[in-house]
C-alpha cells in the first residue's frame, strides 16, 4: 500500500467550544477520517467526529459471563464430579455456598476484560504515533485542543483542507508527516 | 447539597466550593505536576519517609523472626487462635474500602467533590490491601504454602474447600486487590501522559512515557476510556460491599457467641467505610497543608467527609446497639454472657474505650459544622475513629473467643512484642508506599481537575 507522505492536517484551538464547533463543521463538510485531541474528556466530541459505539460494554459483559459460569464450574466440578465427598448426606451441588466465589470471579473477569478490552480497542500501548510530531502537541495534555483531518480521508486535499481548517477559528494549522 | 456537588449558595462559616476560584486548565496542571516534577524532594518528605521506612524495617525483622520461629512468637493460643493478625487484617481492609467508595460510588453518584481526593484515596486502598493481605498469610504459619488455597490441579487430586468463608476470602481479597490496581492505573494513564509531556528530565520522560502507554488524548480513546471507567466503577461498588461481607462471613459462619450474627455484613461494611473515611482525612489534612493544596482539597471536602463519618458512625452505633439488644432478646445464655463479659469482663476497658472512640466522641462532635470545618479537630477525630475501629475488631475477635461455651476452655490473650512490631510495621509498609506515591505520582487526578475547571466555567 502506498503511504501518503502526510498523516494529516492538525488545527489547534484554545477552547472546547471552538473545537466542538470545528468538529461539527468538518463533519458537515463531509470529512469522516478525523480525530480530536483534548486534555480531558469533552462531552459530545466523539459524536461530533462521527464516533458512536465504543464496544467496551459488550466486552465487559462477555468477560462477566465467562467469570460467572467459569467461577461456578470451578466449584461445581470438584465437588460433584472430580472429588465428591459425602458429608452427612449433604448435597454435592450446594450452590448457595458457591455464590460468593462466583460473584467475585464475575467481577474480576468483567473488570479485566473492560480494562484490557479498552486498551486493545484504543490500540494502546502505542509508543510512537505521527501526531506526536505536531508542534506544541505536548499542550494537548495541558490546555490546548487539537483537531486532525487525516490524509486518508477521501475528501482530503492539502490545499483545500488547509483553507477549510483555517476558516474554523484555529490558532494554527500544521502539517503532520506520517 | 446540589447533586453536582457545587453549592449555589455557600452557607455561612467559610468557603464552600470544591475548587478555589481563579483556576484554569493550565494552573491546575502545573500546580499538581510540579509537586512531582519541579519541587524536588523536600526535607519534610525525607523526614516522614525515614520514619515510615524505619517501621518498615521493623516489619521485616518481625516477619523474618516469624518465619524462623513460627506463630508461637505471637501471643495467640487456644482458645484465642485468632488475634492481632485477624484484627489487623480486618482493620486494614476496612480502611481500603473508603478509597474504592470515593472513586467508584461517588463517581456513579456524579459527586464532583470526589475529583480532588479520589487519586490518593485509591492509592490508600491499594496500600491498605497490601498491608491487609499480608496478615492472613503470615497467620497460616507456613506462608510459603499459601498456594494451597488456590484451586489448581494438584497431584493428590484434592481441591480447596469452596464452602469455607476462608476460601471465599482468598477470592474476595485477591479480586479486590486486582480491581483496585486496575482502577488506579486506568485513572493514572492520562496523568502519566501529562507528566511525560511536562518532564524536563530525559529519564523521567522515558519512564512516564513508558507507563503512559502512548496516551495522546484522542477523542475516540477518551470515549472508550470514560465508558470503561464508568463500567469499572459499576463493578467496584458492589465489589466493595461483597468484600467486607465476605470478611464478616469469616466470623458469622462460625457458631462462636459474638460472631454468629446476621447483622455482621452491613455492620462490617459501615464500619469499613467509617474507618476508611477517617484514614482519608488523616492523609488529606497533612497533604493539603504541606503541599499547599488548600485550593483543591477545600473545607468543603473535609466537611463532606466528616458528614460521611457521622452517617456511617451512626450505622456502626446501631450495630453495637442491636448486638447488645439481640444478646438479651434471643434468650441465649451464651450470647447474653458474651455481651455481659464484654462490658464487665477482663477486656471491659477495651470495650469502653472503643465506645468512647467510635461513638461518644465523634458522634457528639461531628454534628457541629464548626468542628467539621476545623482542620485540627477533624484530624484528631479521624485518629480517634481509627483507634476505635481497631479496638472494635479486637473486641470482636478476642473477647468472643476467650470465653465461649465451656468455662474449662476459657483463656486470656496478651499481645507480645512481636504482635506489636508486626502491627506497627504494617503501618510502616503502608506509609512507605504512600510516601513513594506522593513523591513520584500525581496525588490528585489532573485530568479530572481540568474537567472540573471546565464544569465550573460552564456553570458561570
Amino acid at each position: 500500500m502506498k503511504r501518503h507522505p502526510l498523516y494529516g492536517l492538525m488545527a489547534e484551538f484554545d477552547t472546547t467550544d471552538d473545537l466542538l464547533g470545528a468538529a461539527h463543521r468538518a463533519h458537515e463538510a463531509g470529512y469522516r477520517q478525523m480525530d480530536a485531541f483534548t486534555p480531558f474528556p469533552v462531552e459530545g466530541l466523539a459524536e461530533a467526529i462521527g464516533f458512536h459505539k465504543t464496544g467496551v460494554p459488550l466486552i465487559c459483559l462477555i468477560g462477566g459471563l465467562i467469570g460467572c459460569f467459569g467461577g461456578f464450574f470451578l466449584q461445581w466440578w470438584p465437588n460433584v464430579i472430580g472429588y465428591p465427598l459425602n458429608i452427612g448426606g449433604k448435597p454435592y451441588n450446594s450452590w448457595p455456598s458457591f455464590i460468593p466465589i462466583t460473584f467475585e470471579l464475575t467481577i474480576l473477569c468483567a473488570g479485566l476484560a473492560t480494562v484490557f478490552g479498552m486498551l486493545a480497542l484504543n490500540g494502546l500501548p502505542t509508543p510512537y504515533h505521527p501526531v506526536f510530531n505536531t508542534p506544541r502537541f505536548e499542550m494537548a495534555t495541558r490546555n490546548r485542543f487539537f483537531l486532525c483531518i487525516k490524509a486518508r480521508d477521501p475528501k482530503f486535499d492539502v490545499e483545500k483542507t488547509r483553507e477549510f481548517m483555517q476558516s474554523l477559528n484555529a490558532r494554527e494549522v500544521a502539517e503532520i508527516a506520517s | 447539597m446540589s447533586p453536582d456537588g457545587v453549592e449555589k449558595t455557600p452557607p455561612a462559616g467559610g468557603p464552600a466550593t470544591v475548587l478555589a476560584p481563579g483556576h484554569t486548565y493550565a494552573t491546575v496542571t502545573d500546580k499538581i505536576s510540579s509537586i512531582v516534577l519541579l519541587e524536588g524532594t523536600k526535607r519534610g518528605w525525607w523526614f516522614g519517609f525515614a520514619i515510615a521506612f524505619a517501621f518498615f524495617i521493623i516489619l521485616n525483622f518481625a516477619v523474618g523472626y516469624l518465619l524462623l520461629r513460627g506463630v508461637g512468637i505471637w501471643g495467640i493460643n487456644i482458645p484465642i487462635a485468632w488475634a492481632f493478625a485477624i484484627v489487623n487484617f480486618v482493620w486494614w481492609i476496612g480502611i481500603g474500602h473508603a478509597g474504592t467508595l470515593i472513586s467508584a460510588f461517588l463517581l456513579l453518584m456524579r459527586q464532583a467533590w470526589r475529583q480532588s481526593i479520589n487519586r490518593f484515596a485509591e492509592a490508600m486502598t491499594l496500600f491498605a490491601v497490601a498491608s491487609a493481605g499480608m496478615f492472613p498469610l503470615l497467620h497460616m504459619g507456613r506462608p510459603w504454602l499459601f498456594y494451597w488455597l488456590l484451586p489448581y490441579p494438584d497431584t493428590m487430586g484434592t481441591w480447596p474447600q469452596f464452602r469455607s468463608p476462608l476460601v471465599w476470602d482468598v477470592f474476595a481479597v485477591s479480586t479486590y486487590a486486582t480491581i483496585s490496581l486496575l482502577f488506579w492505573f486506568v485513572g493514572l494513564i492520562p496523568d502519566l501522559a501529562t507528566l511525560r509531556d511536562r518532564a524536563k528530565d530525559r529519564l523521567a520522560r522515558v519512564i512516564y512515557g513508558f507507563l503512559a502507554l502512548g496516551w495522546r488524548g484522542s477523542a475516540m480513546h477518551w470515549h472508550r476510556y470514560e465508558m470503561a471507567y464508568l463500567l469499572l466503577a459499576g463493578l467496584a461498588t458492589p465489589l466493595v460491599v461483597s468484600v467486607h461481607t465476605v470478611v464478616s462471613f469469616d466470623f458469622t459462619i462460625a457458631t462462636v457467641p459474638g460472631w454468629h450474627s446476621t447483622i455482621f455484613p452491613p455492620y462490617f461494611v459501615a464500619g469499613a467505610i467509617y474507618s476508611g473515611f477517617a484514614m482519608v482525612l488523616t492523609l488529606a489534612i497533612p497533604l493539603r497543608q504541606f503541599y499547599h493544596l488548600e485550593d483543591f482539597i477545600t473545607l468543603r471536602h473535609l466537611d463532606n467527609m466528616a458528614k460521611i463519618l457521622l452517617a456511617t458512625g451512626l450505622i456502626v452505633a446501631y450495630g453495637y446497639l442491636m448486638e447488645t439488644f439481640m444478646a438479651f432478646y434471643s434468650g441465649n445464655t451464651y450470647d447474653r454472657y458474651m455481651i455481659i463479659n464484654r462490658m464487665t469482663g477482663p477486656y471491659a476497658p477495651v470495650y469502653w474505650t472503643l465506645i468512647t472512640c467510635n461513638i461518644a466522641i465523634p458522634m457528639t462532635a461531628l454534628w457541629s459544622s464548626k468542628i467539621r470545618r476545623n482542620v485540627a479537630a477533624l484530624f484528631v477525630i479521624s485518629l480517634i475513629v481509627q483507634t476505635g475501629m481497631w479496638l472494635e475488631r479486637f473486641v470482636i475477635v478476642v473477647t468472643s473467643l476467650h470465653r465461649d461455651f465451656m468455662p474449662s476452655a476459657w483463656g486470656m490473650y496478651y499481645p507480645t512484642i512481636w504482635d506489636w512490631a508486626t502491627f506497627f510495621g504494617s503501618m510502616g509498609l503502608f506509609l512507605t508506599l504512600f510516601f513513594l506515591f506522593i513523591r513520584f505520582l500525581p496525588m490528585i487526578s489532573i485530568f479530572e481537575m481540568r474537567g472540573l475547571v471546565h464544569k465550573v466555567e460552564e456553570e458561570k
